[in-house]
């Protein structure tokens, strides 16, 4: 590659990251700082001590923040192992077995898809709120576990690689479906799963409509919403706010360092349906 | 109920033919593979949860569309189309679309980056990985991190503001977030900023399923890098892009978390969505809602039905 062909790919790889990253390091910045401090220096000035925490102590007692990760990890706990039962269930019954309804089974799910989830809220409220779920945690359990296609998707295409010969084999000797299904199919479906597990986690912890339009209630904020509801106890006080920006992220940052390559491949198997 | 209990039924069935206490011959499970009603008994909870949570409030969203209910009230008084009408009569609320189109435009942008970096990445590079990372990263965060993150970097004396003192360019300062005649742009720039590594990773995964050979080929051939895009590249990966710009009209139509979070939908920043939740859970007027999310929902519905028709399904696969 010539030279200048090469300055330029550097230089406009390097310029995106700044893009990327320079909104993120302010906030890292103005999180260390001082009420006093941030209101007397400019975004780029960096935090007289590295290591104020302050921000972070208040972000978590004052902000609700403890709650709002129990309430995330109750929501992800229920949702994510739902929505792994119920999409291996419906993936084993459509792979797996001829029957006179799985055209229109099929294309039950299919037309699903195409209908996003956020033009019928209006509708779901009310279903919601006649099942008794509105404002319990439930209710975004089961929104979450209820519209999933995508993992019975995931869950149809990795089983189609799974021979059939190994559940006939269990079959002759005995097995029933439901053994087939527990000691065989779930077990060979361990990556997908996988897959789901990570696509659908960032899913629930990154949603934010679902809890805000059916858990309105003080003490049942997740993540999104109790850091939303920062901006208005907090409005003027940013080095707060930053601090829960960055708490939120953290985790975020983590997962995604730790499981990369999974993620990749999690996006492009989800994305491309 | 009968299905339950006929699964039971199988499984004692099967313990009793491993005892042996039937002769081989009757192994052959009957009610195995035979009993038609097994997989029904696999789809039963996942087919309630459809129809519950995605079918029955489609049917009843069309209903509630047709009606002036306000969603309190124990009566739903019939009134026609008129919501229909009201939607693309009054222009408040027909605006929503000029907003959407921003979007729509920020979506190209997004794309037409995308692809640049998905295809200079695909050639070997220095830290590859890193910048790989660095710029999937965003599409990971916590979407209202991001819009927080954001209304910082506009807000009067933020960061953005800050950039341009540092370059001298003071007058260039404003109200990112207020002026009417920007803020949507503020805001759909956020939204680039949000989704082009996803764009991102698949476009690289798309050009990395090409096989080498190829290249070798063409470098053979003196093909230029260019020439290697153009006629290696573009047409490999023209499914994916088809897909995505379909993604992109049906996404510009449901933006909702950042403008809501950022300006709450004010100085003619609403979107569809926005103005649907506003109208259905704000003003009481359920029935004015339904028919704004009715008519979304049949711009999607088409807007799929053209790509089904231009996209052919077994090209967008990628595996």
């Amino acid at each position: 590659m010539s030279y200048v062909a090469k300055t330029t790919k550097y230089a406009t790889l390097v310029l995106a990251c700044l893009v990327t990253l320079l909104p993120i390091s302010v906030i890292v910045m103005a999180s260390l700082k001082t009420n006093q401090e941030f209101y007397n220096t400019g975004p780029f000035d960096a935090p007289g001590n590295w290591l104020n925490l302050e921000n972070y102590v208040t972000a978590f007692t004052r902000g609700k923040m403890v709650q709002g990760f129990a309430n995330t990890a109750f929501i992800l706990l229920f949702s994510v192992v739902g929505t792994i039962l119920i999409g291996t269930m419906a993936a084993y019954a459509i792979d797996r077995f001829e029957f006179r309804l799985k055209k229109t089974v099929i294309a039950l799910f299919l037309l699903a898809t195409l209908v996003p989830g956020v033009t019928t809220q209006v509708a779901t409220f009310q279903i919601v709120n006649n099942l008794g779920l509105y404002n319990t945690r439930w209710a975004a359990i089961a929104l979450f576990m209820g519209t999933d296609i995508v993992s019975i998707y995931i869950f149809v295409q990795f089983l189609r690689g799974i021979p059939k010969e190994l559940d006939e084999a269990a079959t002759l000797d005995g097995a029933n479906h439901l053994t087939i299904y527990r000691t065989i199919i779930l077990p060979l479906l361990k990556p997908a799963i996988a897959t789901v597990v990570i696509i659908k986690g960032i899913a629930v912890y990154n949603e934010f409509y679902t809890p805000f339009l059916y858990m309105p209630g003080r003490d049942l904020g997740v993540i999104s919403t109790s850091l939303f509801r920062f901006k208005g106890p907090f409005g003027g006080q940013w080095e707060v706010i930053a601090a829960g920006v960055i708490i939120v992220l953290i985790p975020t940052l983590l997962a995604f360092l730790a499981l990369q390559k999974y993620i990749y491949n999690g996006f492009t198997s989800g994305a491309t349906k | 109920m009968a299905g339950v209990s006929d699964v039971v039924r199988a499984e004692a069935a099967g313990t009793r033919n491993e005892a042996g206490l039937l002769p081989a011959t009757a192994r052959k499970p009957r009610g195995g593979w035979g009993w038609r009603g097994t997989p029904y008994v696999f789809l039963a909870v996942p087919l309630v949860l459809l129809v519950v949570f995605t079918y029955l409030p489609v049917v009843n969203m069309f209903w509630y569309s047709l009606t002036s209910w306000d969603g309190l009230d124990k009566t739903k008084e019939f009134v026609g189309l008129d919501n229909y009408v009201a939607v693309f009569t009054r222009p408040e609320l027909f605006r929503v679309f000029y907003v959407s189109l921003y979007y729509f435009a920020a979506s190209f942008v997004q794309m037409a980056l995308a692809l640049y970096f998905a295809t200079v990445l695909s050639f070997s590079t220095r830290f590859r990985n890193l910048f790989k990372g660095i710029l999937f990263f965003p599409y990971l965060i916590n979407g209202v991190a991001i819009a927080l993150i954001f209304v910082f970097f506009f807000k009067p004396d933020g960061t953005l503001d800050s950039i341009l003192a540092l370059f001298g360019a003071e007058n260039l300062q404003q109200q990112w977030l207020g002026n009417p005649d920007i803020n949507n742009i503020s805001l759909a720039s956020t939204s680039v900023w949000r989704y082009m590594g996803l764009n991102f990773v698949l476009f690289l995964g798309a050009i990395q399923s090409i096989p080498g050979q190829l290249y070798e080929a063409a470098e053979l051939d003196g093909a230029s890098r260019f020439q290697q895009f153009r006629y290696i590249i573009a047409p490999s990966i023209k499914p994916i892009i088809g897909l995505s710009f379909i993604l992109a009209i049906s996404g510009s139509l449901a933006v909702f978390e950042i403008p809501f979070i950022m300006t709450g939908g004010a100085n003619g920043t609403a979107t569809f969505v926005i103005q649907t939740v506003d109208m259905a859970f704000e003003s009481l007027k359920v029935g004015l809602g339904s028919a704004m999310a009715v008519i979304l929902l049949v711009i999607v519905l088409v807007v799929t039905w053209v790509q089904r028709k231009v996209v052919p399904e077994e090209k967008v696969n990628l595996t």
